[in-house]
Parts: C-alpha cells; sequence; structure tokens
C-alpha cells in the first residue's frame, strides 16, 4: 500500500469539502424562505432518522427493539438513559433469542 | 463584546458536559477501525494520520473496506464523499447559527462537524445561542476521544474481538435513535421522522447503502418545505 496516504489524504480533503460545503453555500445567502428555513431546521431530525432507519429492519428483533426502546427513553429522559437502558434490553434479548 | 469571562467558562464546562456521556458509546467504535486498520496492514502511522484528516467513522470504515479490494483509488474516495454527503447538510443548517464566530473559527470549527458535534451544536444554538467556546470544547473532546480510541485500537486490537458480546457493535444506532428524539420538540417531528424513515428504508433496498441516508434524509427536508407556513405578518400600530 505505497499509495495509502495518498489516498487518505485525498479522503481527507473529500470530507472537509462536505463539512465545508453547506456553510460556503448558505453563507452567500440572507435572508432565507421561509421553505428553505423549515427545511433546514428539519436538518437533524431527517438526516438522524434516515441514518438510523435501516438499523430498524435489517439486524432482527432484539436490535429493533433495543432502538426504539431506546428511542422512547431518550423521548421521556435524557439519551444517556436511552443509551443505557437500550444497550441493557439489547444484550438481554441477545441473549434469550440466541 | 458583551461576553464576560465567566460566560466563556461556562460554555466549555457545557460543551464538556454534553458530549461526556456519549464518549464511551464512540469509543468501541474508534477502536475497532484502529485494530481492523492495523489488521489490514496499514501502519499505525496511517491510521493516525486517517483519524486525524479525516474524523469521520463510517467513511473510514468505507475507505478501509474499498482498501482491501481491488478498486481504482478515485472510487474510494468517492464513497467518502457519498457516505459524508449529509454533512452539507449540518453545515448548511449550521450556517445561520455562527453568528458569533471569527471567520476562521468558521473554516476550522467545520472540520469537527460530526453527527453527535452537529446535534449538540445545533441543540445549544436553540437554547443558548451557540459561542465559539461551546462549539469547540464539545468538538475537540471528541476529536481527541476518536483519535485515542483509535490508538487504543491499533495496539490492543486483540481486546476488541468480539464486541458484539457487550452489545457494542450496535451502540452507535442506539445513540443515534436517541440523539433524534431529542428534537421532538421542533415544528413538524413526526411527519418528518416518518417520511425520512420510510424513504431511507426503501432507498436502502433499492439504490442501496450509503444513498439512504442522504436521500432519506433530503426527503424530510422537502416535506419540512412543503409543510412551511409563511411567517404570520406583524401588525403594526
Amino acid at each position: 500500500m505505497d499509495n495509502s496516504v495518498g489516498l487518505i489524504l485525498a479522503c481527507a480533503a473529500a470530507t472537509y469539502l462536505t463539512r465545508i460545503g453547506g456553510y460556503a453555500i448558505l453563507s452567500r445567502f440572507g435572508r432565507l424562505h421561509h421553505r428553505v428555513a423549515a427545511a433546514l431546521d428539519a436538518v437533524p431530525t431527517a438526516v438522524l432518522t434516515a441514518l438510523v432507519a435501516p438499523s430498524l429492519l435489517t439486524k432482527g428483533p432484539a436490535e429493533a427493539t433495543a432502538i426504539i426502546v431506546s428511542g422512547l427513553v431518550a423521548l421521556r429522559s435524557s439519551v444517556t438513559h436511552g443509551v443505557a437502558v437500550g444497550l441493557i434490553v439489547l444484550i438481554g434479548l441477545r441473549l434469550l433469542l440466541a | 463584546m458583551t461576553l464576560s469571562d465567566g460566560s466563556r467558562s461556562q460554555d466549555i464546562k457545557d460543551g464538556i458536559r454534553d458530549v461526556l456521556p456519549i464518549l464511551p458509546a464512540i469509543f468501541p467504535f474508534g477502536g475497532v477501525f484502529g485494530a481492523l486498520a492495523v489488521e489490514q496492514g496499514l501502519s499505525s502511522g496511517e491510521v493516525f494520520l486517517a483519524s486525524m484528516t479525516i474524523f469521520a467513522g463510517a467513511s473510514q470504515y468505507a475507505m478501509l473496506d474499498l482498501m482491501g479490494q481491488n478498486v481504482p483509488a478515485w472510487s474510494i474516495v468517492l464513497a467518502v464523499f457519498a457516505v459524508n454527503f449529509r454533512h452539507v447538510l449540518y453545515s448548511a443548517s449550521l450556517a445561520r447559527k455562527l453568528a458569533q464566530f471569527k471567520p476562521w473559527q468558521r473554516w476550522v470549527g467545520m472540520f469537527l462537524l460530526v453527527d453527535p458535534q452537529f446535534a449538540t451544536a445545533d441543540t445549544r444554538a436553540a437554547t443558548h445561542g451557540l459561542r465559539p467556546a461551546y462549539f469547540f470544547a464539545s468538538g475537540l473532546l471528541l476529536y481527541s476521544n476518536w483519535l485515542f480510541s483509535n490508538a487504543v485500537g491499533a495496539q490492543f486490537g486483540a481486546l476488541l474481538e468480539n464486541p458484539a458480546d457487550y452489545g457494542l457493535d450496535f451502540i452507535l444506532p442506539i445513540y443515534f435513535a436517541g440523539l433524534v428524539m431529542g428534537f421532538h420538540k421542533r415544528p413538524r417531528f413526526l411527519p418528518i421522522l416518518l417520511i425520512s424513515t420510510a424513504v431511507s428504508l426503501v432507498t436502502y433496498h433499492t439504490i442501496g447503502s450509503p444513498w439512504h441516508i442522504s436521500i432519506g434524509g433530503v426527503a424530510g427536508l422537502i416535506l419540512a418545505a412543503i409543510l412551511s407556513k409563511p411567517p404570520v405578518a406583524r401588525v403594526d400600530g
């Protein structure tokens, strides 16, 4: 792997491009149309949801349950509690279903 | 500046407090990357370089995976770009909230825009306003945690051989599910959640990964734009 370093740096450049890109484009605009603003406000919900959605169906019942439990606990309490309870459910169900 | 020194140290404390609980969740993910990379023949220097300059877990896994196959370099870079494309949306969303950042702080700060950094910064912007001290405290903590976990994995990879035993292989999806719920008070949360889930799943099973992230995400954004109502005109006098 002689070219590993070059490849890694190219991947780093591509990644930084995505992280600065949205800012570079948006910072050229002043006031935004309310629909654009609404879309940008929806980014955390929409993108994080899209990121996690396949984990609901592709792994198994233990994993799907853990995801839902984590979300529900986080809704009522905090993300940290959600992760803790979700992990316990996951490990427990994996043992039970194994 | 109207900000006192006190609020800056408070910002730093809050930034650390808000990401501290998730470091243990990310650590195994970083550790396994370090271990796998060394296993695949990368030197520990190359592992460190990758984590230091890329700093994007999922795409580093994708890069590693493709390096092991016989594919042209440009396609590896393209895959990394595709996996990370969601960051364009993150930085666009956050662009409106960087008023208190100097130009160099914006250009350097965006480098740190990993998923948890975006989620905590966006939440902070809504509750307190986003200041550089907060952003860099949480971002640099996530960054050093990532580098440290990779180094540990590269050195002591064997210890992490069966992460599934402790549920560690699935801790990030569990964490992201919780993160999503943190935004439940945003306008039209439920319809956005449902459409992004549906479109992400359909994309995942048709076009395939990683496009489900960007396409599922954009579907939610389009719905938010469609459902948005114009701001109520103020009646003066």
